[in-house]
């Protein structure tokens, strides 16, 4: 699968370097390259310093082979624009974007964008985490923690 | 009518001041506090320190009853995102964002938002104006609906080149609505009109007709003209 990844954080990299591993085609943008450094060194997918909310720079991502595409920038307008960019003009099948404002979370949600609120997600776990009785006892980070919006992809 | 004005750069500024003016009821919302200090100096009690992206500030500000809100700050992304939640969350009935890049129209429209300004294409038009290589320019956006009007230059070689207007298949939705000749004189187009070679023609049409309404207009006899998107 070819995806592109659009914020290299430590969860763009992260998630980077984990589809990579799986042997996917994976390219991250970011707009500063000194961004990559949150990349393992042996990641040997493709690093593109750009925009991602400029249709050109997309393009040259090979948005329009992709597979997926997933926006986790900092900023949530960024993310949700980007992911509208990849699913309206580039027709993209799968795009998910990363958005911190329950609000604006749940309006894109509605409005067909598929999305991660780590807002919500976050202060959840910590809450179970919290109310668990026994204090050793952690949730282990995996699938079944991840919290999606919205189903039409 | 009240309307709201996110961003009080320089464009939101002198939007705003005009809008007062005009006896509008002005509300600017700004992030950046001197800023904010600086236009209520300038225009009285019409700024508000916040985020316009932001659907508690929005909320604050009475979003629910504006007439119009207007996006004007630098970023493409939060111009489109104050817009959205305008129309989604509040049901603001109009919407008017500025573009930075020109390219991102398209998305802008797609997504619903009613009026779009582009500073960039709007110089980048007038330069093309006088260049020969362009002949197609779109002047401006008609209200809803991608509609848009454009002008045409017909090249001598054109194939409609003498031909009524009746005779000429123009792409769906597309009216021509204005000729004016190499002389400078203007002809109110019928179906009987004859087109000549460097007439200017105004028309109407779909933003994605645009490319079609190019061909139609100035695609030569021999090579059938590529239908750009």
């Amino acid at each position: 699968m070819k995806v592109i990844i659009m914020g290299c954080g430590r969860v763009g990299a992260e998630l980077a370097a984990l589809l990579h591993r799986e042997g996917h085609d994976v390219t991250i943008m970011d707009m500063a390259a000194s961004a990559f450094t949150f990349l393992p060194d042996d990641f040997g997918g493709t690093k593109l310093v750009g925009n991602g909310i400029d249709q050109d720079v997309l393009r040259r991502a090979g948005i329009e082979e992709a597979d997926a595409f997933i926006s986790a920038t900092r900023g949530d307008n960024r993310n949700a624009m980007a992911c509208q960019i990849a699913q309206h003009i580039f027709g993209v099948p799968r795009v998910v974007s990363r958005i911190f404002d329950p609000i604006r979370e749940e309006m894109y949600r509605g409005l067909g964008i598929r999305t991660i609120n780590p807002t919500r997600v976050q202060s959840n776990l910590l809450k179970e985490v919290l109310e668990r009785e026994d204090p050793e006892s952690v949730p282990s980070a995996g699938p079944a923690d991840a919290q999606t919006g919205g189903e039409s992809p | 009518m009240y309307i709201i004005v996110v961003g009080g750069g320089k464009v939101g500024y002198y939007l705003a001041k005009e809008l007062v003016v005009e006896e509008h009821e002005v509300l600017v919302i700004e992030g950046n506090a001197a800023r904010c200090a600086l236009i209520a100096e300038e225009l009285g009690d019409v700024v508000m320190e916040g985020d316009g992206c932001e659907v508690s500030t929005l909320e604050k500000a009475g979003m629910g009853r504006a007439d119009m809100v207007i996006a004007v700050t630098g970023d493409d992304e939060d111009n489109l995102a104050v817009c959205q939640v305008a129309k989604h969350k509040f049901a603001v009935p109009r919407t008017v964002a500025r573009i930075n890049n020109p390219k991102n129209e398209l998305i802008f429209k797609k997504l619903g938002i009613d009026t779009t300004v582009s500073a960039t294409a709007v110089i980048l038009a007038h330069i093309e104006q006088e260049l020969p290589t362009h002949p197609l320019i779109p002047l401006m956006t008609l209200k809803g609906g991608g509609l848009e009007i454009v002008e045409v230059k017909v090249p001598a070689d054109a194939q409609v080149v003498g031909k009524s207007i009746r005779e000429i298949l123009l792409p769906h939705q597309s009216l021509i609505t204005l000729i004016v000749g190499e002389d400078g004189s203007p002809r109110l187009p019928t179906g009987d009109t004859i087109i000549q070679a460097g007439d200017e023609v105004v028309a109407v049409t779909m933003l994605e007709s645009e490319g079609a309404l190019r061909a139609a207009l100035t695609g030569s006899d021999g090579a059938p003209p590529e239908q750009s998107p």
